[in-house]
Formats: structure tokens, C-alpha cells, sequence
């Protein structure tokens, strides 16, 4: 079994039917169903979701990407923080990065104004918090490998070999 | 101005494409999407390109020697001893082409003269007997059939050689079947034709796409072909370099000399740009090459299974990267089936009757194209197939 080819074929379009990664894989179907058990079990594959163009689905929604400075804590460093953060329904995503900060968190919100509350009363008033700095996505050019706005124009010409 | 009398018959008797013929239906009805096209659907890797900016930065854009960049023939030759196991001296055997394309033509233009006849497998690429019949030869084809799994047979060969018989085009892997010719159905062609005079023109454009394992075997290879074999390769398939216009050909000394007198004339050297980024394509891109041949087998699976499952009997390719289902339990001719599919259901297939009459009774299907796309064309396709039924 190429679990690494099954997972690829699932990143890129994960409502293909096991009869479908099956035939592309060339295994069998019970092979293929067992695989992804296997793989849903161990946590490997955590779930399936859609990749949605946000702005076309809700265009008064917002995301934003929040970049956190914290002091890290004794013997458990970000982790505290980090889960704290987690716990909002409001949030997204949370990445620990190396470099000038040290927290990714993405939110999204009906208006600017709720984000941007949410930081501040929220986010930047929890203890070891040392800055935040806010970021409101303008605009999605690709997400998760898909293109988004764009003509999907196929340039190879309709006349060919 | 009588342009009638002006332009040979010949010339004028020359049908277009049939794939062309097709597509100016397409082109006129909205929102069609097509798995119809012959070249692949990635990008030529980002080192080719990368190197041909380098190239241009650098002003390196003088004309090449006349059959090609000592440097990229020095690599061909390389390449091609590891891959086919034939030797070819650069110096003397190559020359670098303006596509797959040029070399078919310089091929069949240095050997054939008025009352040659020509074998050309079919179905097979629309190029070969227009040129034939342009040089005054004769294309004969030769059909292959579906319960030989699209193979040139060594009976089905004997049957049309006759005393003018000169040359043999072997388009393997083939385009629009997808067949491939095995080492033991390759050596039993050789078998007769090394008793004979006869050359063969050896199409080996999709060479590096063969799936299940088969890796390609050349017709050159076999013992005492080397000296009665052109091999004709080149850079848009394997690479996906199609806009750049380079292929190549290889063979016996004495009829390269000849070919690249025809080629100095009327190309004098192949886009000097796209030879530097060649050499690169096949030094450094070979997990390129491997990663895209990988993508290719999973969707050939996909569609080999699809069309299988909505009662159109698909033989399993082996090479390429198109499938050939039959399409004769519809009812309908390969022509009607496309044109009716084009209008219903706004997908663009090529009639199999496009590569030759044998082809009748099948469609061409690409999938030199993203499963997603693949996957709305097949269910387009079922649904047409579904109706018919009714």
C-alpha cells in the first residue's frame, strides 16, 4: 500500500470514493478502506474538510492572522499559553514559529470590529502576553493548493496531437 | 489570380487534420470542457525554465550547429544508451529537431520517392501518410486490432510487404491507442525485417510513459535493427516541453547525413534557447519525469475503470497517456458519439476515425488532465451513455 500516494490523492480531493482510490492506486477497495481506518486511528488523517473561497461564501466575514509575543513560562514554555488560546471558538489555528514572534493564531469573525475586540479583550490581556499585532486577510490568492479567482483557462490550445 | 491552378492537386487533396476538423465544432458551443489534448497538462519542470532565463541573461542566442548543440547530442546520446541500449556518436548520429514532428518528416522526405510504399500501423498520429503522399509514396496502412491489444503482428506485417515496400513506421507507444510493443512482439517484427531492405522509422515520442511495470524496449536495440532503424524521441512528452520545439532523431550514419542536409535547408538549427534548457530537462529532472509518470498511471487507473464500468469496453493502455475506449455498443459512429456528446454534454473527445479508418468504432480520451477535471468528464460521459440506453 503507498499510504504517502493515498494521502496525497485525499489532500487534493478528499470526497474521491474508495472504489476511485482503489482503481488509482491499484489495490483493492477493502485494502484502501482499511488504510484510512488505520490512518483515521492513529490520528494521521484528523478529518476532511472543504476548502471554501470565504469571500464569495460571506462577504462581510473576516479572518485574521494574529501574531502573538509571549514570555515563555518554566518547564512548560508556550504550551500553557498556547492551549489557553486553543480553547476559543473563535479561533481557527494556532502555530508555535520560530522567529520574530512566537504565535500564529488565525481567527475569523463576522465584522473587523469583532476581531479586532476580540484581540484586545481577549488575546492581549491574558498573562505572558507581551504584544499582538493584528493582520486582516485582504485577499485569498491559494489556499491548501487551490487557486482561488482565477480563469480557469486552459492555455494548451483545443487543437493538438 | 487562379489560386486553383496554382497550388498542386496534391497539396490540395491533402485533408486537415482529422483532430482539427473536429475542434472547429467544439470551439463554437460554450462551457465545453475538453479531454481532447495531446500534450501534458504540467508545467515543463521549474529547472528547464529556470535555465533557458539563465540562457537568455547570458545572450546566449546564436544560431547552433546545423544538427544541434554539440553538448545536448553529447547528452541525448548519453541518455539513450542508458534508456534504449543503443550506442549513437554524436558527432555523426544525431540531429536535434524542431519537435518530434521535423524528424518524422525528415525521415520519411530522405528516403521515400514517387511509387515507395510505406507501412503505418493504425490507428496511429495523423502525420505519417500525408507526408508519404506528399514525397509520392504510398502510405499502406496496416490495422491493428483490439484482440491483439493494438500490436503491429509479424503476420499482419508479412501480409503487406510487397517489392516497394521501403520503410515501416513503428509508433509505439502509441498514439490514440496507448498500445505498447513488448520485447517479444518487437523481436518477431524484426524477424522479418531484417531479411528485407526495408527501414523503420521508429516513433518512440511517448517512451518514457509506459505503466505496469513495462519499461520501453526500441526496435534498435534488437540485434541487427540498429542499422535499418531511425529512432525519433524528443523533449515535449517526457518533459512537458511541448511549446519549445525540440525532439530528435538518431540512426545509422548514412541516412542522418542525408536527413540533416533537408534540415540545414529549411530549419538550419533547432531554437538554440530551448537546446541549452534541454540539457538541463535531461540531466536534473528525472524525479520531474518520474513524479508526473506516477500521476499519469493513477488517472489512467481512474478512467480505464470508469468507462469500463459504464459499459464502454476500455482496453487497458500501457503507454501514452490516452485511453481508447470502444464505443460501438452506443450504436452510434465515433463522429456522431463525439458530436452529440460535444452538444449534450459539452465534453470534447477526438473519434477514433481521426487516426485512420480502423479507428472507427472508438473515442480518444486525454488524461493529461487534473483528476477533478477527469472525474466531471466521466460522469458527463455516463450520464450521455445512460441516455442513449433509454
Amino acid at each position: 500500500m503507498q499510504t504517502n500516494k493515498l494521502l496525497d490523492l485525499l489532500r487534493q480531493n478528499a470526497r474521491l470514493s474508495n472504489a476511485q482510490l482503489a482503481a488509482m492506486l491499484g489495490e483493492s477497495e477493502q485494502t484502501v478502506a482499511d488504510e484510512i481506518s488505520r490512518l483515521e486511528r492513529e490520528g494521521i488523517i484528523m478529518g476532511y474538510s472543504a476548502i471554501i473561497d470565504e469571500e464569495k461564501a460571506n462577504e462581510d466575514g473576516v479572518t485574521a492572522i494574529i501574531e502573538i509575543k509571549i514570555t515563555p513560562i518554566k518547564d512548560r514554555g508556550f504550551d500553557d499559553l498556547a492551549h489557553t488560546i486553543m480553547a476559543y471558538d473563535e479561533v481557527d489555528s494556532v502555530f508555535l514559529l520560530s522567529g520574530a514572534y512566537d504565535l500564529s493564531v488565525t481567527i475569523s469573525g463576522t465584522s473587523l470590529r469583532k476581531v479586532a475586540l476580540f484581540v484586545s479583550e481577549r488575546l492581549a490581556v491574558l498573562d505572558g502576553v507581551l504584544s499582538t499585532t493584528t493582520h486582516f486577510i485582504l485577499r485569498r490568492y491559494k489556499e491548501k493548493n487551490h487557486v482561488f479567482n482565477e480563469d480557469n483557462f486552459d492555455e494548451r490550445g483545443m487543437v493538438s496531437p | 489570380m487562379d489560386y486553383d491552378k496554382l497550388i498542386p492537386q496534391k497539396i490540395r487533396d491533402m485533408q486537415p487534420s482529422g483532430i482539427r476538423k473536429f475542434f472547429d465544432i467544439a470551439q463554437h458551443v460554450e462551457g465545453v470542457i475538453s479531454l481532447s489534448v495531446g500534450e501534458p497538462d504540467f508545467k515543463t519542470p521549474w529547472a528547464v525554465r529556470r535555465e533557458a532565463i539563465n540562457v537568455l541573461e547570458k545572450g546566449k542566442t546564436a544560431y547552433t550547429a546545423n544538427s544541434g548543440l554539440m553538448e545536448l547530442r553529447r547528452c541525448v546520446c548519453k541518455y539513450l544508451k542508458d534508456f534504449i541500449g543503443v550506442e549513437y556518436a554524436p558527432e555523426s548520429d544525431v540531429i536535434i529537431t524542431v519537435g518530434g514532428s521535423e524528424a518524422i518528416d525528415l525521415s520519411v522526405r530522405a528516403i521515400i520517392e514517387p511509387g515507395d510504399e510505406v507501412l503505418v500501423p493504425e490507428p496511429s498520429f495523423v502525420c505519417y501518410s500525408p507526408i508519404v503522399s506528399m514525397m509520392g509514396g504510398t502510405a499502406v496502412p496496416i490495422v491493428t486490432k483490439i484482440e491483439d491489444k493494438f500490436r503491429l503482428t509479424a503476420k499482419a506485417l508479412k501480409e503487406k510487404i510487397t517489392p516497394k515496400t521501403k520503410m515501416l513506421i513503428l509508433p509505439y507507444p502509441n498514439n490514440p491507442t496507448g498500445a505498447v510493443m513488448r520485447r517479444e512482439d518487437l523481436e518477431a517484427v524484426a524477424d522479418v525485417l531484417r531479411e528485407t531492405n526495408i527501414v523503420v522509422v521508429s516513433d518512440e515520442i511517448y517512451s518514457e510513459m509506459t505503466y505496469n511495470g513495462e519499461k520501453h524496449v526500441s526496435i534498435a536495440s534488437l540485434d541487427g535493427m540498429r542499422e535499418r532503424t531511425v529512432v525519433i524521441n524528443g523533449f515535449s512528452k517526457t518533459y512537458a516541453m511541448t511549446g519549445w520545439r525540440l525532439g530528435y532523431c538518431v540512426g545509422p550514419q548514412p541516412i542522418i547525413k542525408q536527413m540533416l542536409k533537408l534540415h540545414q535547408y529549411c530549419i538550419m538549427s533547432s531554437p538554440t534557447v530551448s537546446q541549452y534548457a534541454a540539457v538541463t530537462a535531461i540531466e536534473k529532472c528525472s524525479e520531474d519525469v518520474e513524479h508526473m509518470i506516477s500521476e499519469y498511471d493513477m488517472r489512467r487507473r481512474l478512467l480505464v475503470k470508469g468507462f469500463n464500468e459504464m459499459g464502454l469496453e476500455c482496453f487497458e493502455p500501457e503507454g501514452a497517456f490516452y485511453v481508447f475506449p470502444c464505443i460501438k455498443s452506443t450504436g452510434l459512429s465515433s463522429e456522431e458519439f463525439c458530436e452529440r456528446l460535444v452538444y449534450d454534454k459539452k465534453v470534447a473527445v477526438v473519434p477514433g476515425s481521426a487516426f485512420g479508418k480502423s479507428g472507427e468504432g472508438f473515442v480518444r480520451v486525454s488524461y493529461a488532465y487534473s483528476v477533478q477535471h477527469l472525474m466531471t468528464g466521466l460522469s458527463r460521459i455516463r450520464e450521455f451513455v445512460e441516455e442513449l440506453k433509454k
